[in-house]
């Protein structure tokens, strides 16, 4: 047996100071002696329960095993065999309270480090020359409503199962959160353009530029174009904004408008890219979930001398992954705790000039399950900004639902859509990812593109031919 | 990709392209419009779509050139292909039928009227166009007009072609008793502050007005907000709940304040294309 190391081996990062500047990735991937070396560090547990912790049910024991054993085309068969997207989801999962938290070397050691690993086999693939058939087998075709997580590896899914399948996008390029909301420098977008491009061998077909719901409806899918069964995967696309006074203020974003500009439609590269967009010397971000440090990392990468987030809980609250925070942290974003904003205040020429705040303080618990944020009387102070990015949450966009008869939603928009199969209140209509939960995270979507692919498969197999 | 079937010069800075895109043109409605990406790292730009034939599977968009993305689209001929057009995006214009609908256009803000002048007058409302440009060479669409509309009425501000004076001129003329017959609703499509006019126009008279705002946009499927307008002290986004909104309730300044953000980063775009009209409309949206 070799010695058990009780620490992760560590992931190359551009260095802090140089990485703040540009928009290359930050963490450096593992060389294959660190894989190795890593992958030695599993227990091999007979009853793996990393496994239970991962959404898409990935054999992490099986892959890692492949790894130590040297066997990388074993590891990357095994891998994708769970999972569609595994150089995206080795980067984006929050591994430490999915696989990672459930692993029998965490609590006393770290844990092994299973994102970092699924990552090293998934860019090794990417060296490889891939010889991906479509084995479309069946004639009962799939109709699947947005290009994001959820939708990629649901269709993944069932075309690897043999049906054909047609996935319908609003934008011009497909990844839904991945192209427009997640930056290159977590994910880069050859990772992105590689990943769908083994769909699209498998036999998927992707459609840009057709808004389901506006340019055609569900029931044109199921009715006209001859779908037997249809997914929605639209994600919860529709920004949520404050109401304070000054939100219309020029250099008001929503985070969702922020990264767009920046991310899908490029406006880091401007003029070369057409799309403008405008970062001062100073730029607060409401919100501390994963679109917030997304957006003040951002932020500093297009110029910006000071970029803070601003919270009106406390860092205890905050839902951003660990490693994001530390990384803005280590970049030298300033944290504004306890911190409620009020008013954007106007330059006097319709520019926001700066935000004014209160400090807060944490009372009851509240609805979820988090302590309640209660103002502080007479603590009101401006902090001077350029720019405010909203980053305080999503809900799903209303666009489909308007248009659709017999979708059953909740009050706050969501899909209805049974746990285990995604099945909604429309028969062979499923539903997964964002648009049932409200925003979540890319590997709960994929789970639930997962799911509902079986489902999917499930119901149609049990129709008579 | 999407074919341009046709394209026709209609002024020295506006251009009208037919496009071959039949899921656009069996569902669009009048009011809405779509977004179209010229070339790899373009932009997104909101043009509303002017008129539609189901049957041919072609939709008819008016582009005005007023920066980069404009003048790359009025550089395309027949046979050409815009990269990017997905639609029909917005809300159809919401109007209850029956009485007398005018329709203002405001230079090359009139195409958006075809199609909703030629269903209204179809569905056997009575209809008013009133065109106004500074002069009668920007008229634009006047004959197509005329055969969708009961009457059109040109206005130009130098007096050239039709009366002489403002849109706004002419519809308080028409208000008051002048031509032909008072309005009931009256739908304004052409620059803001031709739009604003007309909401101080038909305001004191309770004459139900909406129009339709062009505010800058990104994805313009709701999903980022920066084309929110304040409508009655809300704030609506106009890819969505709009284009449209009642004219009486629209905070303008907001609106035009708002659509000026990019004036300086929209001069190096238009800069680097090169002037081929030297004509800039000093407005930041390019839309409707």
């Amino acid at each position: 047996m070799p010695v058990r190391r009780f620490d992760k081996t560590p992931m190359p990062a551009q260095e802090a100071q140089a990485r703040a500047h540009n928009f290359f990735e930050v963490n450096g991937g593992y060389t294959a002696a660190r894989a190795a070396f890593e992958a030695e560090r599993c227990l091999r547990c007979q009853h793996p329960v990393c496994v239970d912790g991962c959404p898409v049910h990935i054999p992490i024991r099986d892959f890692i095993h492949a790894v130590a054993a040297g066997n990388m085309t074993g590891a990357a068969r095994i891998l994708r065999s769970a999972n569609p997207l595994p150089a995206i989801c080795g980067r984006v999962c929050p591994q430490e309270s999915q696989c990672e938290a459930e692993c029998s070397m965490g609590g006393r050691f770290d844990p092994v480090a299973i994102g970092h690993l699924e990552r090293y086999v998934a860019d090794w693939e990417r060296t490889q020359a891939l010889a991906i058939e479509p084995a479309i087998t069946k004639t009962a075709k799939i109709g699947i409503i947005g290009a994001g997580p959820s939708g990629l590896v649901c269709a993944g899914e069932l075309a690897r199962l043999g049906y054909p399948v047609t996935i319908y996008e609003a934008l011009h390029a497909p990844g839904g959160v991945l192209r427009y909301g997640i930056p290159e420098f977590r994910l880069p977008k050859a990772v992105l353009d590689w990943e769908i491009d083994i769909l699209r061998a498998m036999g998927v077909e992707i459609v840009c530029n057709v808004i389901i719901g506006k340019t055609l409806t569900l029931d044109d899918l199921t009715n006209r174009l001859g779908y037997a069964a249809i997914f929605i995967g639209t994600g919860a696309g529709l920004p949520q904004f404050l109401g304070i006074p000054g939100e219309n203020l020029n250099g008001v974003y929503s985070a969702n408008e922020f990264l767009t500009r920046i991310n899908l439609m490029r406006a880091y590269d401007f003029p070369n890219a057409d799309t403008p967009v405008r970062v001062g010397k100073r730029v607060a971000v409401i919100g501390a979930g994963n679109t917030a440090m997304d957006a003040v990392r951002t932020a500093l990468r297009m110029g910006a001398d000071e970029a803070m987030i601003v919270y009106r809980r406390s860092d205890e609250e905050m839902s951003a992954r660990v490693e994001e925070y530390h990384h803005a942290i280590e970049e030298g974003v300033a944290f504004h705790w306890l911190t409620g904003p009020l008013e954007v205040i106007d330059d006097g020429s319709g520019w926001a000039a700066g935000l004014k705040c209160q400090r807060m303080e944490l009372g009851e618990p509240d609805a979820s399950g988090r302590r309640r944020p209660v103002p502080i009387p007479d603590s009101e102070f401006v902090l001077p900004v350029d720019n405010v990015v909203l980053a305080i949450g999503t809900t799903p966009n209303p666009l489909l639902t308007r248009t659709t008869a017999g979708l059953a939603t909740t009050a706050k928009g969501c899909l209805l859509a049974d746990e285990a199969t995604g099945l909604t209140s429309k028969t062979m209509v499923f539903a997964g990812g964002d648009a049932v939960t409200g925003a979540a995270t890319v590997i709960l979507a994929a789970g639930a593109g997962k799911r509902a692919a079986h489902a999917i498969d499930a119901a149609l197999s049990a129709q008579p031919h | 990709m999407t074919r341009i079937l046709d394209a026709r010069r209609l002024t020295p800075v506006t251009k009208l392209f037919r496009l071959d895109a039949p899921l656009i043109a069996a569902s669009a409605r009048p009011g809405q419009f779509v977004m179209l990406r010229v070339r790899e790292g373009g932009e997104r730009i909101p043009i509303t779509i002017a008129d539609y034939d189901r049957a041919a599977g072609t939709i008819t968009i008016v582009v005005q050139e007023a920066g980069a993305t404009t003048r790359r689209v009025c550089a395309l001929e027949p046979g050409d292909s815009l990269l990017d057009v997905a639609g029909p995006l917005g809300s159809e214009i919401d109007l209850p039928p029956g009485g007398h609908i005018c329709g203002v256009g405001g230079g090359f803000g009139a195409a958006a009227l075809l199609c909703l002048m030629r269903e209204r007058s179809a569905f056997g409302d009575r209809t008013t166009t009133i065109l106004g440009a500074r002069t009668k060479e920007l008229v634009i669409l006047a004959d197509e007009l005329a055969r969708v509309s009961r009457s059109v009425e040109v206005c130009t501000d130098d007096g050239s072609d039709g009366f002489h004076g403002f849109v706004t001129q002419r519809l308080a003329q028409l208000i008051a008793g002048g031509g032909p017959g008072r309005p009931d609703a009256v739908v304004a499509i052409g620059p803001m502050a031709m739009m604003r006019a007309v909401a101080d126009t038909t305001r004191p008279h309770g004459i139900k007005t909406l129009v339709s705002m062009d505010p800058l946009m990104v994805d313009g499927t709701g999903m980022c907000g920066g084309c929110r307008v304040n409508v009655g002290g809300q704030p609506r986004f106009a890819c969505v709940d709009g284009p449209c909104f009642d004219a009486h309730e629209v905070d303008f300044d907001t609106a035009m304040r708002r659509n000026k953000a990019y004036v300086r980063e929209e001069k190096i775009a238009s800069d680097l294309v090169g002037c081929v009209s030297g004509r800039s409309q000093g407005d930041a949206s390019q839309a409707l």
